[in-house]
C-alpha cells in the first residue's frame, strides 16, 4: 500500500530538499495520500490516540523528572512537592498518572479490535507482533512508574512483581539481586528503575514507528476484514477523511481523560500509595493497578510459585501467536457468528479474572449454608483454564468448524449496499457509515 | 583483486579474524563491568555486615521485627506451651516438613528452642507476614494468604517454604549473631 504519494514539490526549497532527503513526500505518502479503507469505524482511531497519549506521557513524563528526586529519603515528598509548590505540578502529575490509565484502556480497546476483527492475520502477523511488544514494554514501564512516588503500595508491588524472577530455576536469587541492586528493594532499586523508567518511552517510541510502518505496508484491516481490492473504488485518503475522524476521537478521548484529571484523579488509583513506603509493613492488602488484575489473578490461580509466574508470562504471550492459533480464512468476526460469542465470553472472562484479581483470595464465592464451596482462587482457577481454552482449544477448533457467513465481495460494496458503486457516494460515505 | 583474492589467505583474512577476535574480547571485557554495576555496591554491602541481637530484653511471648539489609528478621521468645503445641504438630502434613527441632539454634549443646529467629519476608511473594495471627498461632500473610505457625513452619496457602532461618549463631545464651541471610530454595 505504500508508494501512492502524490506529492509534486512545487518550491524551490522543497525540490531541494527533495533531492537530499524525501522526507516530505515519505510524509505525503504516509499521512496524507495514504489510502484507508472507506469504512473504517471509531474502533480505528485508537491507533491515533494511543501515538498521542505516548506523545503526552513523555512530555508530562520529562517535565516531572525536572522535579522529582529518586532517592528514597526524597522521593515521596519530592512527589508532595510536585503536588503543591510547582506551578501546576499539580496538573502535570496528574495528566501523566491518569494517562497511564488511560493508555491502558485505549490499548486494551486497540487489543480487542485486533481480536474481534482478526487483525493479527496474514498478511498483519509482525505488525500484531510488534504491538505485543509493544504491550510488553508499556507493562514494565508502567509497574517501574507506579515504583517511583515510593509509596507503600510502589514499594510492596516492587517486592511483589521482582520476586516473581526468583521463581525461575537456579538463577532466579542472583536475578533478583541484580534487580535490586542490594538486598532488598531498596535505594539502588528506586534510582535504577527512574533510569529505565525514562528510557522505555523511547524504546516503545522505537518499536511504535516499527508498528507503523509494518502498518503502512501490508495496509489497514476493515470492519469487513476483506482486503483492499479497488483503491479507487475502496478506499480514501489518509488526509482529510482518516486525519479528521481521529481528531475528533482524540478530542473526545482526552476529554473523556479530562474528567478523571480534574475531577476524579485518585479515582482510579490505591490510597495506600499516599503513604510513604515502609519496609516492615506490608499492606493489608496489595493490589496492583486495575490494568494487571487480570494476569494478576491467572498469577494468584496457581498454587505453584514457579507455575503461577510461568502462566501470568504466558498468558501475555500466547497474544502473539494468535495469528497462527486462529485457524479461521475469514477474518472479522462479523460474519463469524460463533467466533462472535465466543469473543464476547473472553472479554467478559477477563473482565471478570480483573475483578477477582482485586480481591482477597479467601473470600467466598459459593456459599451452601456454611460451606465455602468455591473461594475466590477456585473461582480465579476456573477462569484461568477458559482463558487458555480460548486461545489454545476454542480458537484452532473453531476455525475448522464453524459456519461462516458469506463476506462481502469488496469494501465498496459492504459500504453501498450492493456492486453499484457510485463515484460521488463513496467520497461521502466514510462519514455515514463510520 | 583477481591474483591475490586466489591465493587462499591474504592480509585481509588475517586483520578481518585478528579485528574480529579482538574485538570480542574487547565487547566482553566491558560487557562485564556493566552487568556487575547492577549488583550490590560496596556501601549496601558494608551496611549489611553482621549484627548481634541481645535476646535479654524480648519477654516470653513477644516477638520483634527488627530491619537488616533492608528486610525484616523476627525474634521470637515461644512460651512453652508455644513449644509444646509445635511439637506436636511434626508429625503432620506440611509443605515444606521439617520438625521443630530442625528450627532453632543450639548453644552449649542444648536446644534454645524458645528462641525463634527467622527471615520475615514470605517464601511466596516477600511480603511481611503478621505476627501473632492466622490459622497457627504463628505468622499470617496477608498477601496471599499464607499461614506461619510459631515455629514459622509453612501450613496453609500459597508459599512454597518455611520461613527462612538465616545464618545465626548463639554467641551467650541471651545473645543471637546474624551473619547472612538464606535464599528460600
Amino acid at each position: 500500500m505504500q508508494g501512492h504519494s502524490t506529492y509534486v514539490p512545487q518550491s524551490s526549497f522543497a525540490k531541494w530538499l527533495e533531492a537530499r532527503l524525501p522526507v516530505i513526500s515519505f510524509m505525503h505518502a504516509s499521512f496524507v495520500s495514504y489510502p484507508t479503507p472507506k469504512n473504517l469505524n471509531y474502533f480505528w482511531t485508537f491507533g491515533g490516540i494511543l501515538s498521542v497519549m505516548l506523545i503526552s506521557q513523555i512530555i508530562t513524563g520529562i517535565v516531572l523528572a525536572m522535579h522529582y528526586t529518586p532517592h528514597v529519603d526524597h522521593a515521596f515528598a519530592s512527589v508532595e512537592h510536585i503536588m503543591r509548590d510547582v506551578n501546576f505540578g499539580w496538573l502535570i502529575r496528574y495528566l501523566h498518572m491518569n494517562g497511564a490509565h488511560m493508555f491502558f484502556l485505549a490499548v486494551y480497546i486497540h487489543i480487542f479490535r485486533g481480536m474481534y476483527y482478526g487483525s493479527y492475520k496474514a498478511p498483519r502477523e509482525v505488525l500484531w507482533i510488534l504491538g505485543v511488544m509493544i504491550f510488553l514494554l508499556m507493562m514494565a514501564t508502567a509497574f517501574m512508574g507506579y515504583v517511583l512516588p515510593w509509596g507503600q503500595m510502589s514499594l510492596w508491588g516492587a517486592v511483589v512483581i521482582t520476586n516473581l524472577f526468583s521463581a525461575i530455576p537456579y538463577v532466579g536469587e542472583t536475578i533478583v539481586t541484580f534487580l535490586w541492586g542490594g538486598y532488598a528493594v531498596e535505594n539502588p532499586t528506586l534510582n535504577r528503575f527512574f533510569s529505565l523508567h525514562y528510557l522505555m518511552p523511547f524504546m516503545i517510541f522505537g518499536v511504535v514507528i516499527l508498528h507503523v510502518w509494518a502498518l503502512h505496508v501490508v495496509g489497514q484491516n476493515n470492519p469487513t476484514g476483506v482486503d483492499v481490492k479497488n483503491l479507487k473504488k475502496d478506499t480514501v485518503p489518509f488526509t482529510p477523511y482518516a486525519t479528521v475522524k481521529d481528531a475528533f476521537a482524540m478530542v473526545c478521548f482526552v476529554a473523556f481523560m479530562s474528567y478523571f484529571v480534574f475531577f476524579q484523579p485518585n479515582q482510579l488509583g490505591h490510597a495506600d500509595n499516599y503513604i510513604m513506603a515502609d519496609a516492615l509493613k506490608t499492606p493489608a492488602h496489595i493490589v496492583p493497578e486495575w490494568y494487571f488484575l487480570p494476569f494478576y489473578a491467572i498469577l494468584r490461580s496457581i498454587p505453584d510459585k514457579l507455575g503461577g509466574v510461568m502462566a501470568m508470562g504466558a498468558a501475555v504471550i500466547i497474544l502473539a501467536f494468535l495469528p497462527w492459533l486462529d485457524t479461521s480464512k475469514v477474518r472479522s468476526a462479523n460474519y463469524r457468528p460463533a467466533f462472535r460469542i465466543f469473543f464476547w465470553v473472553f472479554v467478559a472472562v477477563t473482565i471478570v479474572l480483573g475483578w477477582v484479581g482485586s480481591q482477597d483470595t479467601a473470600a467466598p464465592v459459593i456459599k451452601l449454608g456454611d460451606n465455602v464451596v468455591m473461594t475466590m482462587v477456585g473461582f480465579g482457577q476456573i477462569l484461568t483454564i477458559y482463558y487458555f481454552a480460548h486461545f489454545l482449544i476454542i480458537l484452532p477448533l473453531l476455525g475448522l468448524f464453524e459456519r461462516t457467513e458469506a463476506t462481502p465481495g469488496s469494501i465498496a460494496e459492504s459500504v453501498l449496499g450492493g456492486g453499484h458503486a457510485m463515484p460521488s457516494m463513496a467520497a461521502a460515505s466514510p462519514e455515514t457509515k463510520g | 583483486m583477481s591474483s591475490t583474492a586466489q591465493t587462499g589467505e591474504t592480509r585481509r583474512d588475517f586483520l578481518y579474524i585478528a579485528t574480529g577476535t579482538v574485538g570480542a574480547v574487547g565487547v566482553a571485557s566491558v560487557v562485564w563491568p556493566f552487568v556487575q554495576q547492577l549488583a550490590p555496591d560496596a556501601g549496601t554491602r558494608a551496611a549489611g555486615a553482621p549484627i548481634e541481637i541481645d535476646l535479654s530484653q524480648i519477654q516470653e511471648g513477644q516477638s520483634i521485627t527488627l530491619k537488616w539489609r533492608g528486610a525484616p528478621i523476627f525474634v521470637r521468645h515461644r512460651t512453652a506451651k508455644e513449644i509444646e503445641e509445635a511439637r506436636a504438630d511434626d508429625g503432620k502434613s506440611m509443605p515444606d516438613p521439617k520438625k521443630d527441632a530442625e528450627r532453632v539454634g543450639v548453644f552449649g549443646g542444648k536446644a534454645q528452642e524458645q528462641w525463634i529467629v527467622v527471615q520475615g519476608s514470605c517464601t511466596h511473594l516477600g511480603c511481611v507476614p503478621v505476627k501473632n495471627s492466622g490459622d497457627y498461632n504463628g505468622w499470617y500473610c496477608p498477601c496471599h494468604g499464607s499461614h506461619y505457625d510459631s515455629a514459622g513452619r509453612i501450613r496453609k496457602g500459597p508459599a512454597p517454604k518455611n520461613l527462612v532461618l538465616p545464618e545465626f549463631t548463639f554467641l551467650t545464651a541471651t545473645s543471637v549473631r546474624i551473619t547472612a541471610m538464606r535464599s528460600a530454595a
